[in-house]
């Protein structure tokens, strides 16, 4: 029989280091324990010494990385709290339930912090829908999102939805969520006061999710051989899932902000991966305080469970609080109020004489001692990995990420291989699909705060307001993206153009970035080449965000991600979160108006490696410097990301600064605007045209390389007064070009595109009901 | 103490805050209740707000109906106080018989989240007082069980005393008739899947849903 600690994922010099720690063998309680927190979904023990790289810090930061979420300071005395995590795992074992308790859990990292959650944005990465199993899991997942969400009150207002091969057996389901909290409110997850109780707070524990994290999420996935292979694979591992009560949520929901209004707790932690292994040992030690733990106090849902099945349990909807004896009948009354069960399950105890924040787990009070560690040794002393990382090979020519030359086609390698080959109709209609059959089925408006829902604009803006928080004419604006394409050819430089699209994004809609959360889907890290995307893909998004003067205040790794015994191509999402200082109408929003004028603000660089449009023509994946991506310059970018910020920002609201240049403006300068990304100026047009049925016509885009490049710092805007808008730009240093003019019911690009606007309106809303309505009759 | 409204709130409710602001915003005065409380204390009018009161299980508004507080809000109706069910209240109402038919799941099986065309039927309710007949509004629906169903005797009454208030100008979840609200004979008690409070506020769009709260907050007065 193979070793206890090998079946729970621990590896024989792991088990080692905790015979040296314990100065002991472990018993069985133990080791169940330190194998789930020293997983590496837990422990990032994988990618730890890569994440400092990161830049962390501005003047509005007041939380960064470490914590449940990052906190920032948004002024008059408000904060907001953000984070982004994974379920890819269990999403693709148990779609439904793997996306509904992904909600769940960083919804509950939110309200930790003190802030109340107000919005979700979902990234989905799955394989071509016209797969049944990938239907099958797209369909779940979104179902699971709108299941849990609408009905726990936390409206989803963006996201992504990216198809690949590669993820056929391995969706991604990355969940971002935003709390609104006042400064005061801020709380912090550390135990303190002796003497004081562990307070655990809603469903009861049962055995549902055990060992998610270190079974499931931390283990090569979805490499084993054979017609059947992944699914019987995923059904044995289905216990490991957890089940999802959104009533229950909504109801803790309430419950810890009312005991946080209150002032009723010292510190709370939510019980996500790991269970009360984790919660309870991460209280301690970031207090460094000794705590007992009473099991004989605990809720269950079966009596027979045994002391590590109820210490490492996944069960959803609960949180541990640190309360004063003195306070703890006020907290009962709330929680009963609210129908949320509170248990004391164990005190704060003084520590022993090395003060090591000893943890310990008893039967019962003043029973038999199971279990003795000192608490940070399952927190914060799991072993670091410095991964073996092998470049590819041969390496090719590197790019250097930030060029002090301005950016020059000719300067640089293009790749316009496929350009003889794309037909441009045919490209657009096999890119172009319509996601309001997902996010139609998602709340997207409640809390009356949406003034740019899923679609409408390149990112979700939300009045900065919360039942008790009152709008005060700030806004925020939101943002998820990746491009898998680029990263798999080039991580570093992949990832800094994703992040400069998503700063961009936030930008169309008048918002300043502030800052951003990462989630780090990648495949195997035991496999050099994938630690080699790992760790290019954290420089790119060091080197950029320092850049654009953007901290990263949080994220989430998730490794072993593989769809039939291939790594993915390297995934990293990055969320950034914009401000909009004084909003007093809406931002100009994706569309056409007839009878205007198209511009092009920015450099098309004549480069189609990467490029969604390529891709359609090639038979394998894109892999490492296969050709040479197009050019970032971000010294540019960030000039055009200010333009584009007091643009639109003056327009709707804001200081009127620029606009004070342009005497003679009767209206709005931009009527319409969009950034030009996936599908380059081809997609972005006619997304522009779909959403308002107006055709344009389009002279000034000569060819296919220059209509499906995705090179990036570029958008298109709509306006009825294109000289000022373009001596205006070339005031600024941006490059302006009139390309077309809008009108009638075609979009017509000189002789490279022409298509009916109805016609792709209605393909491109008919791909997603196509493949995903035929589950219902399953 | 001047009477205001009173906006039940159900663990689960989620749209209470949102119609409070919304009420606010045109100068109402509102308050929530809690569903344990058994005094509606001075009220002029009732609003039972979207959500999942009960987390919906069972049925939506099927364990909602037995709370403390709806008999109160019954007692209120049948005197002939105004009381609105917007979404998950619609289906309290139907649930605890203060209107006829039921909510059941939309036919395509699927959560809609959407702004759709409804046009008012008649102007003889307390949502729809202020409004013309056959004016058409643009308001956003948030549900999974929309599908209006009656029994054809319900049917022939609600249409014999034209009590279909709003209708959808298409077939967006199977709704019989493409009912989007209607009211008991009186026109006291209306019960309607669209949100008037996510029509309200100009920087968020539509503001066609503030002619229905008007009329209500009128009928409360």
């Amino acid at each position: 029989m193979e070793k206890k600690h090998i079946l729970l994922g621990l590896t024989d010099d792991e088990f080692d280091l905790v015979k040296e720690k314990l100065g002991r063998e472990p018993n069985d309680l133990e080791l169940a324990m330190y194998s789930v927190m020293w997983s590496e979904h837990c422990s990032y023990k994988s990618s730890r010494i890569h994440l400092g790289r990161l830049p962390s810090e501005s003047p509005r930061v007041l939380v960064g990385p470490g914590e449940n979420a990052g906190v920032i300071d948004v002024g008059d005395n408000i904060a907001i709290a953000i984070r982004i995590e994974s379920h890819n795992h269990p999403s693709a074992v148990e779609p439904y339930q793997g996306a509904a308790t992904g909600a769940g859990g960083i919804i509950r990292d939110i309200f930790t912090m003190g802030a109340r959650p107000i919005a979700l944005m979902d990234p989905l990465f799955t394989g071509f829908p016209e797969k049944p199993h990938n239907a099958y899991l797209l369909d779940g997942i979104v179902k699971g999102i709108s299941g849990y969400g609408n009905s726990v009150g936390v409206p989803t207002v963006g996201g992504n939805l990216v198809f690949d091969a590669c993820y056929n057996q391995n969706p991604l389901v990355n969940v971002f969520c935003l709390g609104i909290l006042p400064k005061d409110r801020l709380v912090l997850g550390r135990a303190s006061g002796v003497g004081n109780l562990v307070v655990l707070l809603g469903s009861s524990t049962g055995r549902d999710g055990i060992g998610g994290v270190s079974i499931l999420a931390s283990a090569a996935f979805g490499d084993e051989e054979g017609a059947d292979g992944n699914a019987s694979q995923s059904a044995s591992k289905r216990p490991s899932v957890q089940v999802g009560d959104p009533y229950e949520e909504k109801r803790l929901i309430e419950a810890s902000l009312a005991l946080l209004d209150a002032h009723l707790v010292v510190a709370i932690q939510d019980l996500g991966g790991a269970g009360l292994a984790c919660a309870t040992s991460e209280l301690a030690a970031r207090g460094r305080v000794a705590m007992d733990v009473y099991l004989s106090e605990i809720p269950l849902r079966e009596a027979d469970m045994t002391p590590p099945e109820i210490m490492t349990s996944e069960s959803q909807e609960r949180m541990l609080a640190i309360v004063k004896p003195d306070d703890f009948e006020s907290v009962q009354k709330i929680c009963q109020k609210l129908e949320v069960q509170a248990s004391v399950i164990g005190r704060i105890v003084p520590d022993n004489a090395d003060c090591l924040s000893q943890l310990r787990i008893l039967s019962e009070s003043g029973g038999k001692v199971l279990a003795d560690m000192p608490a940070a040794t399952l927190a914060d002393e799991a072993p670091k990995y410095n991964r073996k990382i092998t470049p590819p090979q041969p390496l090719g020519e590197l790019q250097d990420l930030i060029s002090p030359t301005s950016r020059s086609a000719d300067n640089h390698s293009t790749d316009s291989r496929h350009s003889h080959e794309i037909n441009g109709n045919d490209a657009v209609l096999k890119l172009l699909f319509d996601p309001s059959f997902v996010y139609e089925q998602y709340d997207h408006q409640l809390f009356t705060n949406t003034i740019c829902g899923p679609g409408e604009a390149d990112a979700a803006v939300l009045k900065l307001s919360t039942p008790d928080i009152a709008f005060t004419g700030k806004a925020l604006a939101l943002s998820s993206d990746a491009n898998p394409n680029y990263c798999a050819i080039n991580p570093r430089l992949g990832t800094a153009i994703t992040v400069a699209e998503s700063a961009l994004n936030v930008a169309c809609t008048g918002a300043e970035p502030i800052g951003l959360v990462n989630c780090l889907n990648f495949g195997n890290p035991e496999h050099g080449e994938v630690m080699w995307q790992l760790s290019e893909s954290i420089d790119g998004m060091s080197e950029a965000c320092k850049q654009l003067d953007i901290p990263v205040v949080g994220g989430n790794v998730s490794l072993y991600n593989a769809s039939e015994g291939k790594d993915i191509l390297p995934t990293p999402v990055v969320a950034v979160v914009g401000l909009i200082e004084n909003i007093d109408k809406q931002p100009p929003v994706i569309g056409l108006t007839p009878g205007e004028t198209l511009i092009l603000l920015g450099t098309t660089e004549q480069n189609l490696c990467g490029s969604a449009a390529a891709r359609l023509y090639e038979n394998s994946s894109p892999s490492p410097h296969a050709c040479t991506l197009p050019h970032l310059d971000m010294n540019f970018h960030k000039r055009l990301i200010g333009f584009i910020t007091e643009l639109v920002g003056s327009q709707i609201g804001g200081s009127k600064n620029i606009l004070k240049e342009l005497p003679g403006v009767a209206g709005d300068l931009v009527t319409h605007i969009h950034d030009v990304s996936f599908g380059g100026i081809a997609l972005a047009l006619c997304e522009m045209a779909i959403k308002s049925q107006c055709g344009a016509e389009i002279t000034g885009i000569n060819t296919t390389a220059d209509l499906f490049s995705e090179s990036p710092s570029r958008v298109i805007v709509c306006t009825k007064f294109p000289e000022i808008l373009t001596a205006l730009a070339e005031r600024h240093g941006i490059p302006a070009q009139i390309i077309g003019s809008t009108g009638g019911k075609k979009l017509q690009i000189n002789n490279l595109l022409d298509l009916d606007v109805s016609d792709i309106s209605y393909k491109s809303r008919m791909y997603l009901p196509t493949y995903l309505e035929v589950t219902d009759r399953e | 103490m001047d009477p205001i409204i009173k906006i039940v709130t159900f663990p689960g409710t989620n749209c209470e805050y949102d119609v409070l602001k919304q009420l606010n915003f045109l100068g109402a005065d509102a308050e929530l209740i809690w569903h344990q409380e058994s005094d509606l204390g001075s009220c002029s009018g009732i609003v039972l707000p979207g959500g999942f009161a009960h987390g919906d299980y069972l049925r939506p508004g099927a364990i909602a109906r037995f709370s403390p507080i709806m008999e109160q809000v019954i007692k209120f109706a049948e005197s002939g106080g105004p009381v609105i069910g917007i979404c998950n209240g619609f289906q309290v109402l139907t649930e605890c018989g203060l209107l006829p038919g039921a909510l059941s799941k939309n036919d395509r099986m699927r959560f809609i989240c959407k702004t759709v065309s409804c046009v008012v039927k008649t102007s003889g309710s307390v949502l729809t007082s202020a409004a013309v007949a056959g004016q058409t509004l643009h308001l956003p629906i948030n549900h999974g069980e929309g599908n209006y169903v009656c029994d054809e005797e319900t049917l022939k009454y609600l249409r014999e005393n034209n009590l279909a208030v709003l209708t959808y100008t298409e077939d967006v979840n199977g709704s019989v008739e493409q009912i989007a609200g209607i009211s008991n004979k009186a026109g006291n008690v209306v019960g309607l899947m669209p949100h008037p409070e996510r029509a309200t506020d100009p920087l968020l769009g539509s503001t066609d849903g503030q002619v229905l709260l008007r009329s209500f907050i009128e009928a409360s007065k």
